[in-house]
């Protein structure tokens, strides 16, 4: 049967998996409660950002620096979807905002592709990541434990933002109700497009610490976005506390169940969604939600 | 010229149309009352002017500058600040947040504790969240985030609904308070005793019409006017 070192480096796993869902989830959920647009886009630039890890490392050899410059590319992105498509979609149907973000979503898939072909690319964990690391009589390594510690610092930061700040303030208050946000003197569009950014730049960012650790495909990110709606239905429809809880619960359901069987880690996340949404359709740290 | 002119607006809720060419205006400091029955127009009258509508035809000037059209943003920070009838207080955000975020754009924003000494609730319940607050202690914030932007105008809609006796009473007494400061408001009531105790003027409404301009005082020597347009028998 299963032994304890498996357990525990599965649980390792979990949080690995469940603080990077929390990080793309968190970037879902932003922009889902402030600006009522449901992203399918979101796993499109989780992959974008994997490849700009990919590409910026072929010239610079610091990951720092590539993590850096391409957070510069997400952010610029981000700005260029809001302004060109996204903004136009605000007062539209939530149909309207699906069809619109599934096609960008598409369409940067595709680009990634037509410039750098299916074929899985690999990017090198960095030289400060290499290797395992001995914790008792577990080996574990190296850069997962980073990575889980990188990602909590980022999730700290976010927080600090929404929680300590004029623009936080702004994003959480819109987040209720944009309306009275608007009334109260403040250009919403203009913080909507601050919060897409953030939420490019979030997705963007785990696509790129992600991307030494698994195969970089195209289509890297479609698993990502099931599993980030999911974690976003747990939490809470735009909570950003409930992303990131929720996020890791997801990671270790995920992962311990795949300690016993991989084909029903997946089945078992929806079971748990299924009954938390009977017991509680809120989620767990949502609230009525927007009107 | 008056510090606010509406002149002969005409605002429709998708087809139906709820305000037909209404003319209302407001002079600096004074306090007039919107009155009339429910779907009079009262409400759209205020979020026409806040630019929560975009009235189809006609001129809405503050200061003898076009507003109508602008967003709720830009309206706010020229100095007019609706108080919703939902009062719209963020849940998630504590008392003092909620004052934070709307003194932020604010160029002469009062400090906290000058709001405190209009509202001392608030400064016992400043940390606690939004959505813990009473029903009166919502509506003393709703009241206070308009103040604290230090508001040219306020628009008071339905500020003592649904509310405790006493807690209207408290209220009444801050805005009689404010009106003999001289701050400019227009306020839509149900209450029209409790209005008419601190409006200069009075505007009734009825199916998006001005049927009655006057004084409290005109109001009152016509109880038919009153019964027929207004439903209140006095």
């Amino acid at each position: 049967m299963l032994s304890w070192p498996v357990l525990i480096s599965q649980a390792f796993n979990g949080l690995a998996l469940g603080t990077l869902l929390a990080l793309v989830s968190s970037g879902l959920t932003i922009i889902l409660g402030t600006l009522g647009v449901l992203n399918f886009a979101h796993g499109a630039l989780f992959a974008v950002g994997a490849y700009a890890a990919f590409v910026l490392l072929q010239y610079t050899s610091s990951f720092v620096l590539a993590i850096i410059v391409g957070c510069g590319f997400m952010l610029a992105l981000g700005f260029l979807l809001e302004r060109i498509i996204i903004r136009y979609f605000y007062d539209r149907p939530h149909e309207d905002q699906i069809l619109v973000t599934y096609g960008v979503g598409i369409v940067l898939v595709e680009c990634v592709r037509a410039a750098f072909g299916g074929n899985a690319q690999r990017v090198p964990v960095p030289s400060w990541g290499q290797g395992a690391t001995q914790m008792g009589f577990l080996i574990y390594p190296t850069y997962r434990l980073q990575l889980i510690a990188i990602i909590a610092g980022l999730l700290l930061s976010l927080y600090l933002v929404l929680y300590r700040t004029s623009m936080g303030l702004v994003v959480r208050a819109g987040i209720e109700n944009p309306g009275m946000v608007g009334i109260l003197g403040i250009n919403v569009r203009r913080a909507f497009l601050l919060v897409f950014a953030i939420g490019v730049v979030a997705v963007g960012l785990a696509g790129m610490l992600y991307a030494p650790v698994v195969a970089v495909t195209p289509d890297m990110g479609a698993n990502f976005m099931a599993q980030s709606f999911v974690v976003i239905v747990l939490g809470g429809l735009g909570s950003f506390p409930g992303a990131v809880v929720g996020g890791l619960i997801a990671g270790e359901i995920i992962s311990l169940t795949s300690a016993f069987n991989s084909s029903y880690s997946e089945v078992m996340l929806y079971a748990l969604m299924a009954v938390l949404l009977i017991m509680r359709p809120q989620g767990l740290f949502g609230s009525e939600g927007r009107a | 010229m008056s510090l606010l002119e509406v002149d002969k607006i005409n605002t429709l809720y998708g087809d139906s149309h709820v305000l037909f060419d209404l003319s209302i205006r407001v002079e600096q400091g004074e306090v007039v009352a919107l009155l009339g029955r429910n779907g009079a127009g009262k409400t759209t009258t205020l979020r026409s002017i806040m630019g929560v509508l975009s009235p189809r035809s006609g001129n809405i000037r503050l200061d003898g500058k076009s507003i109508e059209g602008l967003p709720p943003s830009a309206i706010a920070g020229m100095g007019v600040q609706l108080v919703p009838e939902e009062r719209a207080i963020f849940g998630g955000l504590t008392v003092e947040e909620n004052l934070r975020i709307a003194a932020l754009t604010a160029p002469n924003a009062w400090s906290y504790d000058r709001i405190y000494e209009v509202f001392p609730r608030l400064r016992e319940r400043r940390k606690s969240a939004g959505r813990t607050l009473s029903g009166g202690e919502q509506q003393m914030l709703a009241i206070a985030r308009a103040l604290i932007r230090d508001a040219r105008i306020i628009l008071l809609d339905e500020p003592f609904e649904g509310l405790a006796p006493l807690i209207v009473r408290d209220l009444v007494e801050v805005s009689r308070n404010l009106a003999a400061e001289g701050r400019t408001m227009i306020v839509v009531e149900q209450n029209v005793a409790a209005a008419l105790s601190f409006a200069n003027r009075v505007y009734g409404l009825n199916n998006g019409h001005v049927v009655f301009e006057g004084t409290p005082a005109d109001l009152n020597a016509s109880p038919d006017l009153m019964r027929d347009f207004l439903g209140v028998g006095m």
